[in-house]
């Protein structure tokens, strides 16, 4: 890492805590030292390193040794030959990181990330705006690496949120107003007391952790890039960050330099504010009043939103969103296809890959990637009623026989 | 009784290191030149060549973003509260 540059202007930072330029308050980036890094990371030595995210350490923005961590990332990537069959696609491929340790989604990468080098800038206290994933994740990591939380959410995040935060005995503050209103809020305190916002004063180095996600697409499709890739869009990072993974692999010649995939944002139809940017071919992102299931999703004023209808509209790619009975459709169909239980931002994923094949924008004989990136188990609120009931019986053969004769009637049973 | 404006972290250096600063006017817009004319140079931090908010600026007056009300032509009047702050946090 060699310091921090404007996004916007150029100009260039120390490696300190700085998030914003001062002069046009473009947002700071990360600046590396490729020529150093290529003789380092190569290939051959990323066989002897171990299955985390940290694999790819020269791509991140730390002086020193990882210490929180150390076993997030390197999730699972998997052909779904299932649900390809049912959107009718010829090849596509799940990253799921709805099974990522410790806190079940892909916010487990840039809080390790975060709070490494927020020990490393001499913090003693981690803080964040969340609306329940990073929270979770922020909430764990500092407990495991010792450091003092203060965690901000909207009031009315869904219980399994609430609870895999208090576990970790962080100071829990629910802010009565939608996720912008927290966020707003937390820029006012943050520029008050000396802590580690995570998403705000230190989010150069923690977005870098998203980097991540994509650098293990790349190796584990054995070094290609797919053709597309469909990524649900919150504050719209994790696009941008996708799309720097592929052009840093390609800088250190890890996959073909002429490989071309294209993005595609997915977001909830009741706050899509990304999605209508990118449909008006349009570079300003009108903020909206969020109002969807998918609260991991709900940011009305996205960050990086700019960037992200960029990124899409450059790769050539395109948007769609989805209504909240199309994200439970698509939960359901995940679940019933792949046998993977992902939250509601997951569910958006689905159902916009869905409508893009549909409508021809995604061809059906390329390689397509779904990006999975939180867990089903803690957005349990908007499938309740929705799913089946289980057959409650007494505990005999004749009560299970007489409640389940309409399944068992073709039923084979052993020759006795 | 003046409003009061929020300055964000970046600014502060501009505003003698205070975190919030009084101003007068009666929009958006006039506000912004009143600021100018007690702490100079602070403008063109916000606005670009054209005079127009820049990309990154968020601007709330009591706690509601302009862009939802009339922009740089949002009414203030004495005692609101007006924050600045930078569109760079994010995550979820």
């Amino acid at each position: 890492m060699l310091g921090l540059k404007c996004r916007e202007c150029g100009r260039v930072y120390p490696k300190e805590v700085i998030f914003v330029c001062e002069y046009c308050f473009g947002s700071v980036e990360v600046d590396y030292d490729y020529d150093a890094i290529r003789k380092s990371l190569t290939k051959a030595s990323l066989a002897n390193r171990p299955k985390s995210l940290w694999r790819y350490r020269e791509l991140l923005p730390i002086d020193g040794e990882p210490t929180v961590g150390l076993h997030s990332g390197f999730t699972p990537f998997f052909r779904a030959e299932r649900l390809g069959e049912a959107l009718g696609v010829r090849e596509l491929y799940i990253k799921d990181d709805s099974v990522s340790h410790p806190t079940l989604s892909f916010k487990d990468r840039v809080v390790s990330v975060a709070l490494t080098r927020a020990k490393e800038l001499g913090f003693d206290t981690v803080a964040c705006a969340s609306t329940g994933n990073l929270a979770n994740s922020v909430s764990a990591h500092a407990a495991k690496a010792g450091l003092k939380s203060y965690i901000f959410i909207p009031a009315d995040l869904e219980m399994g949120k609430i609870v895999a935060s208090l576990i970790f005995k962080p100071t829990l503050v629910a802010v009565e107003g939608n996720y912008d209103e927290v966020n707003r809020l937390c820029a006012e305190i943050g520029s008050k007391y000396p802590w580690a916002f995570v998403n705000i004063n230190i989010r150069p180095y923690y977005a870098e952790g998203s980097k991540t996600y994509g650098f293990e697409i790349l190796e584990q499709f054995s070094w290609r890039a797919p053709q597309h890739i469909v990524i649900p869009a919150a504050g719209g990072s994790l696009i941008t960050k996708i799309s720097k993974s592929i052009k840093e692999f390609k800088l250190l010649g890890f996959i073909p330099s002429d490989s071309k995939t294209k993005f595609y944002a997915a977001q909830a139809t009741g706050c899509a504010p990304i999605v209508n940017t990118i449909k008006a071919r349009s570079e300003i992102v009108k903020p909206v009043k969020p109002n969807t299931i998918a609260k991991s999703l709900a940011i009305g004023n996205p960050a990086d939103g700019y960037y992200a209808t960029k990124t899409v509209l450059d790769s050539g790619g395109w948007a769609e969103s989805a209504t909240d009975e199309e994200i439970v459709d698509a939960m359901k169909l995940l679940a019933e296809t792949e046998g993977v239980f992902t939250e509601t931002a997951g569910g958006v994923t689905v159902a916009s890959a869905k409508k893009l094949i549909e409508q021809g924008t995604i061809p059906r004989d390329e390689s397509i990637v779904l990006c999975i990136t939180g867990n089903g188990l803690k957005t349990q609120e908007p499938l309740m009623n929705r799913l089946g009931q289980a057959a409650r019986i007494k505990p005999s053969l004749a009560a299970f026989e007489s409640e389940l004769a309409a399944q068992l009637a073709d039923a084979e049973t052993r020759g006795r | 009784m003046p409003v009061t404006v929020r300055i964000p972290t970046p600014l502060q250096r501009l505003t003698s290191g205070q975190g919030e600063v009084q101003c007068t006017g009666t929009s958006v817009t006039e506000l912004l030149a009143d600021l100018e004319k007690r702490y100079p140079g602070i403008k063109e931090r916000l606005c670009d060549e054209q005079g127009k908010l820049r990309r990154f600026v968020n601007i709330f007056v009591n706690e509601e973003d302009i862009r939802f009300l009339q922009g740089d032509q949002t009414k203030v009047k004495d005692g609101d509260e007006v924050s600045i702050i930078p569109a760079i946090a994010g995550g979820c």
